[in-house]
């Protein structure tokens, strides 16, 4: 029981030092005129061993990862007697791991051509989920994604809340698009440099991406299979910007700006068609558009009051209104609305104090509640699970990305390489077979 | 062009000085008096004809050069950029100078076209600056065209934030970066300066 104590005293102590010590600064702080709904609660996560056993260790060692990234369970180290003791193989020693205060034990062994992953409950001392997955050799195509699903399995079964380790994030970096793993690693360019790009955005499969073409200012559609890519209908005049895909898969919204002003179109990227126009802004500028999960509704940035602020409106264009409610004259702009997965809220960047900061606006309440206070904070994106969201954070002194768990608080650091932009956040991947 | 007037004018000098002296140190075997004067005169005229051409040339080349300072400094007058304030896109007054300047030169100048560039500091959120820049190069627009510029000869661009002419991130420089600027993409040689 000391020793139990001890580790979790040590994990606490590991997540204030990590990422603990910058969730704290950002739950710490609030403007004058909004109260941060945001407080750091770590004991009500249960505790979760990854058992040691023999191989596998780099497949053990991601989805750890992936399972403390998921933020719903409390991590559990062993020390070495029972590492060496269970690197033997043999029966899970449930008495041991109780000791260490898990709830829970993930047992990885190898077959035939994958792994055989077990959910021990701990507590109740037997198997509570078992099942057998492929798995490509570490190196090959599609591997890192593979484990990344595991993990999301293991989260789903142990917290009956979906995971997000299997996803991709885009960014922009030196006028490139790359992709990398949600864990950061596995960074790789998606679009060849000499043609300058912007505002990449996903499409609900993962197959294919949106962007602007910087040099044509047209919004193109790239399929990454076949590496083709179409214009999107209406964009091959003027300047366009700021495109998102509706759930559909095939509407694309964006906004096209000439000498009238910037507004918001959609067109249909698969008949190459229907372009409509949303929005009529003779002195007021409309972009950012972002779909509700149903497709319905569209959020967006428009200047109609003056300083930008997040609004929304029917996908036809109908019944526009004010989202992110805002005090005229002492709100600061808002930018970057993008809806979350299960449509029950939007985030985007406010400034405070001519600094960027990441908000939440709640739909059903139209609560706003910000979520970062540390350096300038921009350009949010949801993860998968509709719980996390990345963001662009200058505050190691370079723009990098970085993930805040918007139900604790708690951020860390996702990559580390050259200047990051313009993050995009995949949907789920499933598995090796749909990693693109 | 300027070389072989001068090798012409050397030529001719030179023509003119070995055809003088030799003709008055020789004695003449049968003195044809007329046909000698005649020679002189010819010879003379053409020395002076030479020099005229040169000084007719000089002329020119200097009031081409002149014509050319004056559309130089037509050209600077009409690319002078105009800034705004912070998150603004509204035309200074100390701004409108500049821009009635640039509607008189396209008065004087019915070929020239511009393209409007309206750029942004790198504070503001990076996908709206470049609406933001829309907006200030369309603010400027609006105006020449206010002044009776046709909105045809007027292209406008936005660069957002993504071509800051100073990265130094202080107040001066974000200040600098706030700018509209004016590209003459047609028409632009030989601009005569407006009345």
């Amino acid at each position: 029981m000391r020793r139990a104590c001890f580790s979790l005293l040590a994990i606490a102590v590991g997540a204030a030092v990590g990422a603990g010590a910058l969730a704290a600064q950002d739950a710490g702080k609030a403007s004058d005129a909004i109260r941060i709904g945001i407080t750091y609660r770590p004991g009500t996560r249960p505790g979760l061993v990854v058992i040691p056993g023999p191989g596998l260790d780099s497949v053990r060692a991601i989805i750890a990862r992936d399972l403390d990234y998921s933020d719903r369970f409390q991590l559990v180290e062993v020390g070495p007697d029972a590492g060496a003791a269970a690197g033997r193989g043999g029966p899970v020693n449930y008495g041991l791991y109780r000791t260490y205060g898990a709830a829970y034990g993930v047992e990885i062994s190898a077959t035939g051509g994958g792994v055989i992953v077990r959910l021990h409950d701990l507590t109740a001392s037997k198997v509570r989920t078992q099942q057998a997955y492929a798995l490509p050799a570490p190196g090959d195509a599609g591997f890192r994604m593979q484990v990344h699903h595991i993990a999301d399995e293991v989260t789903r079964w142990a917290s009956g809340s979906e995971g997000y380790a299997a996803s991709r994030l885009l960014y922009l970096s030196g006028g490139r698009i790359y992709e990398v793993d949600s864990d950061g690693d596995a960074a790789s360019a998606v679009t060849p440099g000499g043609v300058p790009v912007f505002s990449p955005a996903w499409s609900p499969d993962g197959r294919r991406i949106a962007y602007t073409r910087l040099d044509r200012w047209t919004v193109e559609v790239l399929d990454l299979a076949t590496r083709s890519a179409v214009t999107v209908p209406g964009t091959d005049g003027g300047q366009n910007i700021t495109p998102a895909f509706a759930p559909d898969g095939r509407t694309v919204a964006y906004a096209h700006m000439d000498a009238g002003g910037t507004n918001i179109s959609t067109a249909d990227v698969a008949q190459r068609c229907c372009v409509q126009r949303l929005t009529v802004g003779r002195f007021a500028d409309n972009l950012s558009p972002t779909f509700s999960p149903d497709g319905r509704r569209i959020a967006f940035v428009s200047t109609r009051a003056g300083p930008p602020q997040i609004y929304v409106m029917g996908a036809d264009g109908t019944d526009q209104e004010l989202l992110a409610s805002f005090d005229f004259g002492s709100t600061g702009p808002s930018n970057a609305p993008e809806w979350s997965p299960d449509g029950a809220s939007v985030v985007f960047h406010r400034e405070v104090s001519r600094s960027p900061q990441i908000f939440l606006v709640d739909i059903a309440s139209q609560r706003v509640k910000q979520l970062t206070s540390a350096g300038r904070n921009e350009d949010p994106t949801w993860a998968p699970d509709g719980r996390h969201a990345a963001f662009i954070s200058d505050r190691t002194g370079r723009r990098q990305i970085w993930v805040v768990d918007t139900e604790t608080g708690r951020v860390r650091q996702l990559s580390t390489a050259g200047a990051a932009r313009l993050p995009s956040w995949s949907r789920r991947f499933r598995g090796a077979g749909s990693n693109p | 062009m300027r070389v072989s007037y001068l090798v012409a004018l050397t030529a001719a000098m030179a023509i003119a000085a070995c055809g003088g002296k030799p003709a008055a140190e020789q004695p003449a075997p049968t003195p044809t008096p007329t046909a000698s004067n005649d020679d002189a005169a010819a010879r003379a005229r053409a020395r002076q004809d030479s020099i005229d051409a040169e000084n007719r040339r000089r002329a020119a080349a200097d009031s081409a050069r002149m014509a050319a300072d004056r559309a130089g400094a037509v050209m600077t007058d009409f690319k002078a950029m105009i800034h705004f304030d912070y998150n603004e896109a509204t035309v200074r007054p100390a701004d409108q100078a500049v821009l009635d300047r640039k509607a008189a030169i396209m008065q004087a100048n019915p070929s020239l076209r511009v393209r409007i560039a309206g750029n942004a500091d790198e504070r503001g959120s990076d996908e709206y600056n470049l609406a933001l820049g829309n907006r200030r190069a369309t603010a400027a627009q609006r105006y020449l065209q206010n002044k009776g510029i046709d909105a045809s000869r007027i292209d406008v661009i936005s660069y957002g934030e993504e071509r800051p002419l100073d990265t130094a991130g202080t107040e001066d420089a974000y200040a600098q970066n706030r700018r509209d600027e004016f590209d003459v993409t047609e028409g632009g040689t030989n601009l005569v300066a407006p009345q």
